[in-house]
């Protein structure tokens, strides 16, 4: 190994190799908590590239949940507030009120998002708030040993759904992305997933339109990024990523669910 | 036209064992190792040397540990794939283009 990583070093110092991608720098250099192969650990990554690539660093802030990503701000170098369950949308409403030019987002997995912040989120959206809401669904509470979610898909076998989720007595999964879109203070709503490159290349870009659409004082973005979950399913990494394709992808198909219009960026 | 060169750098200690850059590069480079890091995970090494520099790898790469380079031709400069997000959008930020 070591001999392989010399030879590397070498051919870089001749100048014929340019670098390409590397670790985002406000990516702090620290082990993450996250299993490996997690979908948060992804999200984090391109947040940060994004940050470095728009240089605004200085000027984003973040609003960190509980659930798995509760320790968000151990690794995002960027200003960070944590708020108490479900209600991110709520202080990062505050946020925005007293800083209105900086890019204020909101970090939120589905138990946080999608079960206890439910109306948080969904009057965020009807007053048309301007920040971004990262909503990370990989329909399963992780942290909590693998409970049930409002979004975990029908059939699906969790702690608390030990012979799979039951439409009858559990209800149907809620698609908060849909639900999000039909109300007039949204003005982007989009889902996308990043199991693998393509996925992260257009979640990217998903992402990165968010952040500039803030800019234009039009309403609240949601991206919602369909995740995995390892330790959850009990799946490895790859396994759970094909899971995911095959269960979750027919239920919460990526795409953009409302795409602002050619007026509506230009006025 | 050959095609280009690559190479990736992988930090071994951060390296989770994740095993999604493997299933992702599509030349087959990287392979996991026999051996273990101070972890206990077996961590992700280049097996062939026949990288492009695609970048798929430190995509998908969770925790960002892939580093990669790749060659350049002339006078050209390579220009990270990730980085073509504005596409034709008019939005500006400050009035630069980011």
């Amino acid at each position: 190994m070591s001999t392989q990583q010399d030879l590397i070093c070498e051919q870089i110092d001749n100048i014929k190799m340019a670098k390409v991608y590397e670790r985002p720098d406000s990516l702090l250099d620290v082990r993450m908590h996250y299993c490996p192969g997690c979908g948060h650990t992804t999200t984090h990554k391109i947040l940060m590239e994004i940050v470095d690539e728009l240089q605004i660093k200085n000027e984003v802030i973040g609003v960190a949940p509980v659930g798995c990503s509760v320790l968000a701000y151990d690794y995002l170098d960027i200003d960070m507030q944590q708020a108490a369950h479900g209600r991110a949308t709520a202080v990062a409403t505050g946020i925005k009120a007293v800083q209105p030019d900086k890019y204020v987002f909101t970090y939120q997995g589905d138990g946080d998002l999608a079960a206890i912040g439910t109306a948080e989120t969904i009057h965020s959206a009807n007053r048309g708030e301007n920040f971004l809401i990262v909503f990370i669904n990989n329909g399963i509470y992780g942290m909590t040993g693998g409970q049930m979610a409002p979004t975990t898909p029908i059939g699906e076998k969790t702690a608390t759904s030990p012979y799979g989720r039951d439409r009858a007595t559990m209800g149907a999964p809620i698609d908060i992305t849909g639900l999000l879109a039909q109300l007039p203070g949204t003005f982007y709503a989009t889902r996308q997933s990043v199991h693998d490159a393509k996925a992260v290349r257009k979640a990217k870009k998903a992402l990165t339109k968010a952040f500039q659409y803030q800019k234009l004082n039009k309403g609240l973005c949601i991206v919602e990024i369909v995740s995995n979950c390892p330790s959850g399913w009990k799946l490895t990494p790859y396994e759970s990523n094909q899971w995911m394709i095959e269960h979750m992808m027919s239920l919460y198909p990526p795409g953009d669910v409302k795409a602002p219009s050619k007026e509506d960026l230009q006025s | 036209m050959a095609k280009l060169k690559g190479e990736v750098k992988i930090a071994i200690e951060t390296c989770k064992g994740c095993e999604l850059c493997i299933h992702e590069c599509p030349q087959d480079t990287l392979v996991m190792s026999e051996e273990l890091n101070q972890r206990g995970y077996h961590y992700a090494v280049v097996a062939v040397d026949n990288c492009t520099g695609c970048t798929n790898c430190a995509l998908v790469c969770p925790d960002a540990c892939i580093t990669v380079y790749r060659e350049v031709r002339g006078k050209k400069q390579p220009i990270a794939q990730i980085s073509n997000v504005t596409e034709d959008m008019t939005i500006t930020i400050d009035g630069r283009q980011p």
